[in-house]
Formats: C-alpha cells, structure tokens, sequence
C-alpha cells in the first residue's frame, strides 16, 4: 500500500463510499471490503477536501486546523493510506491497487 | 476501539450490515436453520418491492447487503436483482447451498462487480457436514466451489457455522479454503430458528469453546461476523472486530415478506419492527421504530454486573439468550464463566419462546451421530 507522502496530492480511493454518521462517517472500501471510521466531523470535512489541495498540509490549512494539531491528522490520513483508502492524485504516481495485499486496517465482517 | 463502540451502540444512519432473506424457499433442510426455510411464502416481495428496497438501501448508502434465504438462488429474479443491487452501488454478499451455482452461473457471477459469494458448509467432510445440512449437501457445495474456481470468480468465501462436530476440523477447513485461494468464515451456532430444536445437541462444549477462542486468535484473517465477542472473556486478547451485540444499532434483517427484525438471529414477534411495505419503507423503520429506538438506549448489564468480565464479553448474544429462555440482562447460555449453564438449569422447558414465523417443510429432521 502506498505510504503518505506529504509531498504529494491524495483523494480518496474511486472504490471508496463515504457515509455521513453522527460520529463523523463510515468509509466502506469496495475493492478490499473493508470498512473505517472517520471519527470527526473534521476529519470528514478534510479527507473530502484533499482532492482540491496539492498537499495534505495545504487542505489542513483550507479547513481552518490548526498546526499544532496536524500531527494527529497526518496520522489518521496515514493510517486511511496504508490501508487503501487514500490513493495519491497525480495519475503517474498511480500504485498498483494489489488489493489482495491492502494492510489488515480496517474491519471485515 | 472503546469508544467507538460506544458510539456504535447509540446507532448509525443506516446499518453497517444488512441481511435480506429472499425467500423462504429452501431444497435443504439443514437442522439449526435461522428462519426455519423450505417452503416460499406467497407474500414473498415482488420483484418491483425488492427493487423498490434495493433504491432505499441505495438512497441511504448502505455499502453492501448479505443476501440469504432459504436458498436465494432459486427465486427467479435472484440475477436481476443482484445486477440491478450492484447497478445502485449496493454490493452484494450472498449466501448459497450451492446447488443451483452451475458451470455456466458461476461464469455470469464471476462477470459481476460488487459481489461476494458465501458457500455454506458445515462440516469439513461429508458425514460431517451432511449429517447437519442433508444427504449429499457435501458434494453440492464441492461442485460449486469447483465451478467457482473453474470460472476465476476470485476469493470466494466459506461460511461454517461451528458446531461440536466440526471444531476438530478447523484446521480442515482453512486447509480447504487455502486450497481454494477463499476465505473462511466461521459463525456462531444460534438457538433461533429450527436450530432451537438442535442447539443442545450441537452448541460447543465448554472445552471447545477455549479451542475455537485459540484458534481464532492464531488466524486472524478468518472472518467472523463478529459473531464469537462472547467469547472474549477467556483471556486478555479480545478477537478482531466489533465487541457488541449490533442488533438495531448496526445491523437488521430483512425477510422475504418484507418484515424487519432486529438481527439476522431473532427472527420473532418479539423483535420485529416493522414491514417495508409500511409508509416510509425500511428507512422510516431503521431511523425510527420503537425497538430498534429502545435497542440503541444504554442496556443494564443486570444480573452480569457483578461479574468481572462483562467488559470483555458484553453479555454475550441477544438472541442466544432469547431462544433459551434466558432474561435477557443476564449470561449468555454459553457464558465462558459458566453462569449460563447455570441460569439454563432453572429455565422450565416449556417456557421456551414458541416460533412465530416457521416455513419447514413438513418432514422430519433427524440429527446424525453426537459426540
């Protein structure tokens, strides 16, 4: 799976469904069928606004957070990368999707 | 993950896990059946009132729906409705005996997006298995791991509920999934259904029950449901996955009439919500209904309170509990500690909660050799 780089533009996964819950959203992986919990409202707020910014740090500034927290985003998007869930934007640097190998993240029922 | 669970248990927008019995059609007649299948209903959904729910599901983003039955594969519309359920971005994960997955099908379902398929299997051998879900069952879901494999479908998985006969062949069955390049599920047995008829005789024993919680911890990526939290108390690992009883918070069934219940295992007068056939459809239910409302509050752990390890198992399983007459705030009957036995002694036989919904074909089921 790809690992974040802060360097780069990241989305969501096309496969990837994103449904708003109280708790912030439920994220369902339609290739390796698995699911996460997006547990903010902000983080919500942030993974959907990632397409529209050149780097990660560039959406956390778009969405008002503050850098002291960043670190504690960057960490949620890691964790949303290794598993998948994030793909980088530019198409060159496209991964091979091996879903066969996505990262144990994630629950499957 | 506590608090997350936590959350869990105040109910989500729509469920993480939604069963749709199609029918109650069955050719088997497996003895611990859920929802007691053989014959169809004549109130069964229409195919336009299964596509009309399938838009519901849809319009509420539920990812993905377990399709079961009876046997789904013998209602006519099964293609058209898994295409047209994937067509709306609602995956499906189906359940079957295999017995109608021919050559040719699995050649059209291995051509299909969004779609998973369950074999059920109960035992890793043919007496195993056979003596549980019928004469020849074996050979039937051979044939259509085979077809399956034949048609490069992909990782198919194995569905075997454990029971006291097949728990010394876990290993079996990894193997055979292995060989497969599938996965394998393992679920609980559940008193509910004609499987409250045969739960005594096939639940596993206590000894089994420490096996199956080792063996689980030492293959995590077999898959579970999250049906075995119970299970949890036996030692500081609790198993992957969601510790709580999900039903009407993450989870509900739908039956081939259209009836909601509060999970795939409760299929009861006492935890039915609704009809999707009602104004508002299954949406206005799952947002809305008194029980799934009441399921969602803070549940006492009663008579559990007192015990150390409510924590890590919950209190076990609803349905579990129902179906054996227990109350239910108090163990589960196959409480690792031991209290369920216990609370079993003092149920008097027959206050058993009467079945409200049973399509069994009037023949007799005769269990095979018990250990």
């Amino acid at each position: 799976m790809a690992r974040l780089e802060p360097e780069k533009g990241w989305q969501l996964h096309p496969r990837v469904g994103l449904r708003p819950e109280p708790f912030g959203a439920l994220a369902y992986h339609f290739d390796n069928r698995r699911l996460n919990f997006l547990r903010s409202p902000e983080l919500v707020a942030l993974v959907r606004a990632l397409p529209e910014h050149r780097t990660p740090r560039g959406a956390f500034d778009a969405c008002g957070i503050e850098p002291r927290r960043w670190p504690s985003f960057e960490r949620a998007l890691h964790a949303l990368a290794d598993s998948g869930f994030l793909i980088p934007t530019t198409a060159e640097n496209l991964p091979a999707l091996e879903t066969e190998h996505a990262s144990q993240e994630g629950i499957v029922f | 993950m506590t608090g997350l669970t936590e959350e869990l248990k105040l109910g989500l927008d729509a469920p993480i896990c939604l069963t749709w019995e199609l029918t109650y059609a069955c050719n088997l007649a497996c003895v611990h059946c859920l929802s007691s299948s053989g014959r169809r209903d004549s109130r069964e959904l229409s195919t336009a009132e299964a596509k009309a729910l399938i838009d519901q599901m849809a319009a509420m983003q539920v990812f993905y729906v377990n399709i079961g039955g009876g046997e789904p594969m013998l209602r006519p519309d099964f293609f058209e409705l898994v295409g047209y359920a994937t067509s709306k971005g609602v995956g499906v994960k189906f359940s079957t005996n295999g017995s109608r997955l021919t050559p040719q099908r699995a050649v059209e379902l291995a051509a299909m997006d969004y779609l998973d398929i369950q074999i059920s299997l109960d035992g890793a051998d043919a007496a195993t298995n056979d003596a549980v879900r019928g004469a020849g069952s074996f050979q039937t879901a051979v044939a259509a791991m085979d077809a399956l494999a034949d048609a490069q479908f992909g990782p198919f998985k194995i569905s075997v509920v454990v029971t006291r006969h097949n728990i010394p062949q876990l290993d079996a069955f990894k193997n055979l999934a292995d060989g497969y390049g599938a996965e394998l599920r393992l679920t609980r047995l559940r008193p509910a259904g004609r499987g409250a008829d045969t739960w005594t005789e096939l639940h596993p024993l206590a000894d089994q029950q420490v096996t199956l919680y080792h063996w689980l911890l030492a293959h995590p990526d077999v898959l579970t449901g999250d049906s075995f939290f119970h299970l949890n108390a036996l030692g500081d690992d609790p198993l992957p996955g969601l510790n709580l009883c999900g039903a009407g918070r993450v989870v509900c069934l739908v039956d081939p009439i259209g009836d909601v219940y509060a999970c795939p295992f409760v299929l009861h007068d006492e935890f039915k919500a609704g009809n999707v056939r009602a104004t508002g459809g299954f949406e206005e239910i799952w947002r809305h209904c008194d029980l799934f409302t009441d399921l969602r509050q803070p549940q006492s752990a009663g008579a559990c309170a007192s015990c150390g390890q409510f924590d890590a198992c919950q209190g076990g399983c609803m349905a579990a509990k129902f179906f054996t007459g227990l109350p239910l705030d108090g163990p589960d009957p196959e409480c690792v500690a031991g209290h369920g036995e216990t609370s079993l002694a003092s149920v008097t036989p027959g206050a058993l909660p009467a079945s409200t919904s049973n399509h069994s074909k009037p023949v007799a089921v005769s269990l095979g050799p018990t250990r």
